[in-house]
């Protein structure tokens, strides 16, 4: 399973290509799910350390507003990416300092609690931000030129695609590498990998710096893709969702928040149409049949198949 | 190789799922539309979340007339059926639905939001797909002050004259008055609508001592602090524009703490929450609606059409149409004028986006109060009433008397302006002259 993920992402990337050739909605459902799959990607990471984080929506608020506040000034998107990137990266490296420092239920309610705080920043400051009504993203060029808004649209879909093939590759390398196998090390004891001579705070810090980095990316395109962003977007049940995709991709692979991600959108936008007052408890029992039937996720649904077949 | 089965079969249930949207995405808006089989309308409102007090009674009104205009033969001869979305998850969950519902269910026209976010995240998107599209119930004034947009109309008043009216009326009602204090939510509509207040009193009668600005988080359900400072503060006047499950709590506790006794209370937002507070609500406070549709409307336009949508309503719900449910009647009926109109212009013919939205501009349509005119900008005219809340045998819940008709045009901002600088042009002599008394009571 593991030599075939390279050929098995491209033909996703493939598929989603002709899924969102053949209708023009799909393409921007499938860019907002690229970009969730991104930040679920880094909180894949710290799951590998057995860190939940429920604040990641303060690193995709963060890129995203970015890109809001500097859309007018620089115009670009492929320069506000990258700038909304690095913002976010240097965010992520402050706060990982500091919350790095915890563990298990500590870390994840002090990374809830900064996002939250962002969250009522981003609506107090009412002046600045617009409080709850949110920023208008302007139509971004791209490389310099003004696209009009479909071929703008494909261009942010193609670039969320690279991406997040890019993310996968690296991520994939990351977790082969001694510093993403140390991350395993954390979760069972720490300890030993003090012993073995790993600090393992900056095992921690290196991975959360990464996965603040892939939410900051993964914020840029959703403000890029949705054109508008609200304080929404910092709150925690944007956390809580993240979190979500992850488990029900499944940490076993890096393609699995990507497959959950897209998962949890098409849910959400069947539901939505077929049920508009229940799509809830519609993403909730997929959720709950997920966890009680497939604790390995969706991934490992996918990997427990290839494996029988192979056995037999 | 064995794991491309397993892929083929996604790719090929994405596939399915693309292929069967193309296959719903039949009427096509394209130059010459032929009359479709059936009218679609997309309406984003809260179906969940403290919003949702608002966002179920307008469903339910939107259900209510839809079959009502299906039983009298459609619009046009073409039956209409809605397609609903939430607007509880977000601005990328809606802002995907209004496409999907656009380009994939193919609706002809779609009727937008309660949240003033949303609708700031629509509008630009209904220039974009070309896709008009009534505003059916925020109130923020920056849609139309702060950009163009061809596609987009709003067949309801909106926060400057829903703010300004109960202001004049306070002038008139309490000349006297020196001290203020707020209690608004913190958010948008909280702050905004704090700002068109203070900037209109400012102009209008200088001099008043704001003595508290309290904001209390969004969705508070405990307000003894501000409570506390208010009865130690003892202002003349205490302004919220606070609606909802909050605005009913905090009625509540400042009526077991007799801090209406101390101040008068000014509640522009009123109405909606007035049925939930039954006898609670204390006598002689201003309260607004949103509009002019108030329950007890002393001169309606058509009194028996106010009667039949009000008595429909209970029927169907067992419960009093509050404003959401005017305002999405507000918007069927725009609809149905818009569709009339285009179809005139044309001969007959079924109008394309472009020319049911050349429709809208300038449309006049009749409620059962009043008519409402849509501006050259797509602001819609809507007249405001406020009075003074009292209680009477006629209704279990409080109703304005005294009541005093704003006509929207000496309310509204002009075309072209921004509110906040148009109020603070304004001289204190319009507190006489923009409101005309209604009614004996």
């Amino acid at each position: 399973m593991r030599r075939a993920e390279p050929l098995l992402a491209l033909a996703a990337a493939a598929a989603m290509v002709v899924a969102a050739l053949a209708a023009p909605w799909l393409k921007f459902v499938l860019t907002i799910a690229l970009a969730k799959g991104m930040a679920a990607l880094g909180i894949m990471l710290l799951l590998r350390a057995g860190q939940v984080s429920f604040g990641h929506a303060l690193y995709v608020s963060f890129g995203a507003y970015t890109v809001a506040f500097l859309a007018p000034t620089l115009r670009d998107s492929l320069l506000l990416l990258p700038v909304a990137a690095a913002m976010a990266t240097a965010l992520g490296l402050v706060v990982g300092l500091f919350v790095s420092r915890y563990r298990q239920i500590f870390f994840g309610m002090l990374n809830l609690a900064l996002s939250m705080v962002f969250f009522s920043l981003l609506e107090k400051l009412y002046h600045i931000t617009h409080g709850t009504d949110g920023i208008r993203v302007a139509l971004p060029t791209m490389l310099g030129q003004a696209l009009e808004r479909t071929s703008f649209e494909w261009a942010i879909f193609g670039v969320a695609l690279a991406l997040a093939l890019l993310f996968g590759w690296f991520a994939r390398a990351y977790l082969d590498a001694p510093m993403g196998q140390a991350l395993a090390g954390i979760k069972t004891r720490e300890t030993r990998l003090e012993f073995m001579g790993v600090p393992a705070r900056h095992v921690l810090l290196s991975a959360y710096v990464l996965s603040a980095l892939m939410a900051g990316c993964g914020g840029a395109i959703i403000a890029m893709t949705t054109r508008h962003v609200t304080p929404l977007l910092a709150y925690w049940t944007a956390s809580g969702e993240l979190v979500f995709i992850a488990i029900l991709g499944g940490a076993g692979g890096v393609i699995g928040p990507f497959l959950g991600a897209v998962t949890y959108e098409l849910v959400r936008v069947y539901a939505a149409a077929i049920l508009a007052e229940a799509w809830q408890a519609i993403l909730g029992t997929v959720l709950l049949l997920v966890i009680l039937f497939a604790p390995g996720g969706l991934w490992g649904m996918l990997a427990a198949l290839f494996r029988r077949r192979r056995a037999a | 190789m064995a794991e491309f089965p397993s892929l083929t079969r996604r790719a090929a249930l994405l596939g399915a799922a693309a292929s069967g949207s193309l296959l719903m995405a039949g009427s096509g808006a394209e130059a010459q539309p032929q009359r479709p089989s059936e009218l679609k309308i997309g309406i984003t409102t809260f179906l969940s979340g403290p919003a949702s007090v608002f966002g179920v009674p307008g469903r339910q009104a939107a259900d209510m007339l839809i079959e009502e205009i299906n039983r009298e033969g459609g619009i046009g001869g073409v039956p209409l059926r809605a397609f609903y979305v939430d607007e509880a998850p977000g601005t990328d969950h809606l802002v995907g639905e209004y496409r999907r519902l656009v380009q994939s269910e193919g609706v002809h026209v779609m009727f937008a939001s309660i949240s003033s976010g949303s609708c700031l995240a629509c509008t630009p998107l209904s220039d974009e797909l070309r896709k008009t599209t009534v505003l059916w119930d925020c109130g923020t004034q920056r849609i139309f002050e702060e950009a163009r947009h061809p596609f987009a109309f709003r067949t309801q008043g909106y926060g400057t004259p829903e703010i300004l009216a109960p202001l004049l009326y306070l002038l008139q009602h309490r000349p006297d008055f020196r001290t203020l204090a707020v209690i608004n939510q913190d958010y948008a509509w909280g702050r905004d609508s704090w700002e068109l207040w203070k900037t209109a009193m400012d102009a209008l009668k200088p001099g008043v001592r704001v003595v508290a600005e309290l904001f209390p988080r969004f969705n508070s359900t405990d307000f003894s602090t501000e409570i506390t400072r208010m009865l130690a503060l003892r202002p003349d006047v205490i302004l919220s524009t606070s609606w909802g499950g909050e605005l009913v709590t905090l009625i509540r506790q400042a009526s077991e703490r007799r801090l209406f006794e101390r101040s008068l209370f000014v509640l522009p937002v009123a109405e909606a929450s007035l049925p939930q507070l039954g006898r609670t609500m204390p006598a002689g406070q201003i309260i607004g609606a949103r509009g002019d549709h108030w329950i007890n409307h002393p001169e309606p336009r058509d009194p028996q059409a106010l009667r039949r949508f009000v008595e429909g309503y209970r029927q169907r719900t067992n419960e009093w149409p509050i404003y959401p449910c005017h305002h999405m009647a507000q918007a069927m009926w725009a609809l149905r004028a818009a569709y009339k109109r285009a179809i005139e212009a044309k001969g007959g013919g079924w109008p394309n986006d472009q020319e049911l939205a050349q429709a809208f501009r300038g449309l006049e349509f009749p409620t059962p109060t009043a008519t409402i005119t849509i501006r050259e900008d797509g602001q819609g005219l809507e007249d405001q009433i406020v009075g003074l809340s009292s209680h009477g045998d006629r209704f279990p819940y409080a109703v304005p008397e005294k009541m005093i008709l704003y006509p929207a045009a000496n309310v509204s901002t002009p075309v072209g302006q921004k509110s906040t600088d148009w109020l603070r042009t304004l001289k204190p002599e319009m507190v006489q002259q923009a409101g005309r008394p209604l009614g004996a009571g």
